[in-house]
């Protein structure tokens, strides 16, 4: 199911990152860091919960808003039943929607938020996302201080938290269209190996938004996936190819490939992950390039493995869907 | 695409994992485990003037303190993914285990955290560990008369 819009805009976009991102290519992009993991709280879950506050207290600071101005917040993230989100949302004190997509949570934010400002029953929404290295490890696979070998397909669950203003109001940036993705099943078990699960759900989301508008990969300057990582990311050119017939290679990229210097740092492996991956890329970079109008539309296709490690243990599939949002530069 | 074509597809770009690289660090490291585990039986039986069995005690015990004391310093983490199951298949994956995860749970509370998951990863390695005690002490019995 695809939109079009005619009134949604970025206002601003805000970053907050961890030590590892810091150390990234896009380092200087980031508009706060912290240089452990903590963030000066006793627990990793309340340092999630403190970078989703920092982001969104960001972002209303950028905007020169209040809280009370906001209509609507809407928010996800990794920790269990959206913790980091609920909490946050209990700060900001405005009408709250919690949403899970796993690492796509971010695109399926940015649809809900735009399908009501497009009605325009609301003024000004935030989505914000955020995700915990440690606060995943913990939850989904060993104790953090556990070394176990990981395979080179595993990704690296990416630390920090992202808000977005949207409105009504005329901006340099806008949200032109979206498609909302269907689940896939491919057959995946992987738990170490989640581009692989993600990759289909990509390619079905992007052949979605091209037929449902009518358009070509020739009308994107970029198309970018989620977290699909260095292997997950050649699986998806091979797959819309063989599927589709459509070439994307020489227009597309990824933002867990995008996030961290995978030459010098070992320890991400095949590349970032989490809800917050594919949002810091796209708020500290790919935003700034539409404003310049260095970029003129980006097709931002956030992946998500829908991942539930008691299922999988009990030997089902790792179910993956992907949602996507066309963002275009305003005139 | 059909799904087993996509199991295919996932394979092509499957990196090689260096399997022979890997089994030759573990090699190596779990060699220097054992020939440091004999020296601390030699120094314990020599200089402390205790019999070898004692001394097995002893120098296990060493090992499972270093292997604890290093995970919460934070550095076994890196040793174990670089020699993996050179130091994971010694007592010291086994003590490496059970603090990582009484580090990681301990926020949640004395008995609700570390008590309840220490053993997360550890009590597979004893349930089955007994169990296993068990039927081979068994099949001994039966075969060599208990000897």
């Amino acid at each position: 199911m695809s939109f079009k819009y005619k009134n949604v805009y970025i206002k601003d976009v805000s970053t907050v990152v961890g030590p590892y991102e810091n150390e990234g290519p896009l380092a200087k992009r980031f508009d706060r860091h912290y240089d452990d993991m903590y963030f000066e709280t006793d627990s990793v879950e309340s340092a999630e919960i403190k970078i989703m506050e920092d982001s969104v207290d960001l972002v209303l600071k950028k905007a020169n808003l209040e809280k009370s101005d906001i209509d609507l917040f809407i928010a996800g993230d990794l920790q269990n039943q959206i913790a980091a989100s609920s909490y946050t949302a209990l700060k900001v004190g405005q009408p709250f929607l919690g949403i899970y997509s796993a690492c796509a949570t971010n695109t399926e934010g940015l649809i809900i938020a735009s399908n009501f400002l497009e009605s325009k029953t609301v003024d000004n929404v935030i989505v914000s996302v955020s995700s915990h290295n440690m606060v995943s490890e913990k939850q989904f696979r060993n104790p953090t201080e556990y070394g176990s070998p990981k395979p080179s397909t595993a990704t690296f669950t990416a630390t920090g938290g992202a808000s977005c203003l949207l409105t009504n109001n005329k901006s340099k940036v806008r949200i032109e269209s979206s498609t909302i993705g269907i689940p896939v099943d491919y057959e995946q078990n992987d738990a170490l190996h989640m581009g692989a699960c993600m990759a289909p759900a990509a390619a079905n989301t992007i052949n979605k938004h091209l037929s449902d508008l009518d358009r070509t990969i020739a009308d994107y300057d970029l198309i970018l996936t989620g977290d699909l990582g260095v292997y997950g990311k050649e699986i998806l050119i091979d797959f819309m190819k063989t599927e589709y017939g459509i070439d994307i290679k020489e227009k597309y990229n990824d933002c867990g490939v995008m996030l961290y210097d995978l030459e010098h740092q070992k320890e991400v492996q095949a590349g970032g992950s989490g809800p917050v991956c594919s949002a810091l890329v796209v708020y500290s970079d790919i935003i700034r390039k539409l404003a310049n109008k260095e970029l003129k539309r980006v097709l931002y296709v956030a992946t998500g493995a829908l991942f539930n490690p008691t299922l999988v243990f009990q030997k089902k599939n790792i179910l993956s869907i992907a949602h996507a949002v066309s963002l275009e530069s305003v005139e | 695409m059909e799904k087993k074509l996509y199991d295919k597809l996932v394979m092509t770009h499957k990196p090689k994992e260096h399997r022979g690289q890997n089994a030759f660090i573990a090699f190596v490291v779990g060699g220097i485990m054992g020939v440091i585990g004999q020296l601390l039986v030699e120094f314990y039986s020599y200089y402390l003037g205790l019999s070898s069995i004692d001394a097995s005690i002893f120098m296990i015990v060493t090992l499972i303190f270093l292997a604890s004391l290093f995970t919460a310093l934070g550095f076994f983490d890196k040793w174990v993914k670089f020699a993996k199951c050179g130091l994971i298949i010694p007592i010291t994956g086994f003590a490496h285990s059970m603090t990582s995860a009484a580090i990681e749970y301990k926020k949640e509370g004395l008995v609700t955290g570390l008590g309840a998951n220490m053993f997360k990863l550890a009590g597979t390695v004893i349930l089955y560990g007994v169990v296993s005690a068990y039927i081979f002490g068994f099949i001994r019995l039966i075969i060599m008369g208990g000897a």
